[in-house]
């Protein structure tokens, strides 16, 4: 049964919040039920017109942003032409696979369950991020637990990463990772997210189907994804949404409680860890609105009022912005071919 | 301390900029406005500048004002190599 929630019209809001320079709350209001109409309807063109393709895949972490795009598949297309496929390994939270079930139940959508920790175990995932997470810590084992952490943008200061690490009685240490261990690190834990794409393209390739890339606006803007990774995909229905709509959507899609309540994590490293520790500057909720801000050229006297934060703190949150779009740029680059070649048409 | 400057510029060309006029970088001109360097190159030049002049590079240190220019690291590394 679908729960309908509120969610107000808010372009003349958004209007006179950017014509007066005033933040509020509600210039991420939307019209939930006609914006579900609207994407539901381009899906289909998209899917049938422009791919040339007879479904959707979409891999289902158990988080809101691939809930929404998987219910947003089955409004489009129905739950027949919808696959979904789960794919934990041993550094996946529990819940991840338990939501994932559940929101393919609830949809009533076909799915599969692929555990790749045997993959990323032959491929030499764990024992590479292993061997550069015990150049920093030596008595890290594998009985450890261990995530990175930003540091440093939100204070003005240059961005870095910090290794954070739990050992089995409980005590954590953390040290700021060198640049070759940090990459080491990153590249073996990417190995996750590509793995996770290979096998929804063996899905797709099978089906004929469409694979689904599930960013939400803050993701896709600030370069939050693996390159040929996450980042993969033929179609992306929801990178246009604020984290806070994609919320709002879940709601008024009626989805799980637990999955329109879920904190935003990445769920690649074994200690608990939210996104806003491990990239964003800050929450979600207020990323939000900072991105929104920085978008229509609200000035960051008017951020930091609203966000209750000083004057330096907006003007460092605006460059870190500017500078995460400037370094991810790559990210969303095609191959660079040194002369055009006219005639491929994309 | 032309020297730190010109060690410091002929890194920079080499391993970021790759092309053109090692002159073209200015003493003044900021990294990240040149878009030269991103988080990434900064971590990259730290690394450089610790092993290149036998400082360390704390947390604390890691702000644009001592290391987003050739004329801003000449003087972090005067401050460090005098502390």
């Amino acid at each position: 049964m679908e729960q309908r929630y509120r969610c107000s019209p808010n372009l003349i809001r958004q209007e006179q919040a950017v014509n007066s320079r005033k933040l509020n709350a509600q210039v991420l209001d939307i019209d939930c039920a006609a914006e579900i109409e609207r994407i539901a309807k381009r899906l289909v063109e998209i899917v049938a017109r422009t791919l040339h393709r007879r479904g959707m895949i979409i891999a289902l972490s158990g988080g809101v942003d691939s809930s929404v795009c998987a219910a947003l598949a089955v409004r489009a297309l129905g739950p027949g032409k919808v696959f979904g496929l789960m794919l934990p390994e041993k550094d996946s939270s529990s819940t991840s696979l338990t939501r994932g079930k559940l929101i393919a139940e609830q949809l009533g959508i076909r799915y599969a369950v692929e555990n790749i920790g045997s993959t990323l175990e032959a491929i030499g995932c764990y024992r590479w991020r292993d061997e550069a997470m015990r150049t920093v810590f030596p008595e890290y084992g594998s009985d450890w637990k261990s995530k990175i952490a930003i540091a440093g943008g939100a204070q003005g200061r240059i961005n870095y990463f910090k290794l954070v690490v739990q050992s089995p009685s409980g005590e954590i240490r953390e040290a700021r990772l060198p640049l070759k261990e940090y990459l080491q690190i990153v590249a073996a834990t990417n190995y996750k997210q590509r793995i996770r794409k290979t096998i929804e393209y063996f899905h797709a390739d099978r089906l004929n189907y469409a694979v689904i890339g599930t960013p939400n606006r803050l993701e896709y803007d600030q370069g939050f994804f693996v390159k040929n990774g996450d980042g993969s995909a033929d179609l992306k229905p929801i990178a246009h949404l604020y984290k806070t709509q994609v919320y709002a959507l879940a709601r008024h899609l009626g989805l799980p409680a637990e999955i329109c309540s879920a904190a935003p994590t990445t769920d690649t490293y074994s200690m608990q860890q939210g996104q806003d520790e491990f990239y964003f500057v800050l929450p979600y909720d207020k990323m939000d609105i900072a991105l929104w801000a920085h978008n229509h050229k609200i000035p960051a006297t008017e951020l930091a009022a609203h966000l209750d934060i000083s004057q330096d703190q907006a003007d460092f949150i605006y460059k870190d912005i500017d500078a995460k779009r400037h370094t991810t740029r790559y990210l969303h680059a095609k191959p660079v071919l040194v002369d055009p070649v006219n005639e491929v048409l994309v | 301390m032309q020297d730190i400057k010109t060690q410091v510029r002929t890194y920079i060309f080499d391993n970021f900029i790759m092309a053109g006029d090692p002159g073209d970088l200015q003493d003044g001109d900021s990294f990240m406005e040149r878009h030269i360097l991103d988080s990434t190159g900064f971590i990259e030049l730290i690394t450089f500048l610790e092993e290149a002049f036998g400082i360390k590079v704390e947390d604390d240190d890691m702000v644009p004002e001592n290391l987003d220019s050739l004329d801003r690291i000449e003087g972090f590394l005067r401050k460090k190599k005098a502390a």
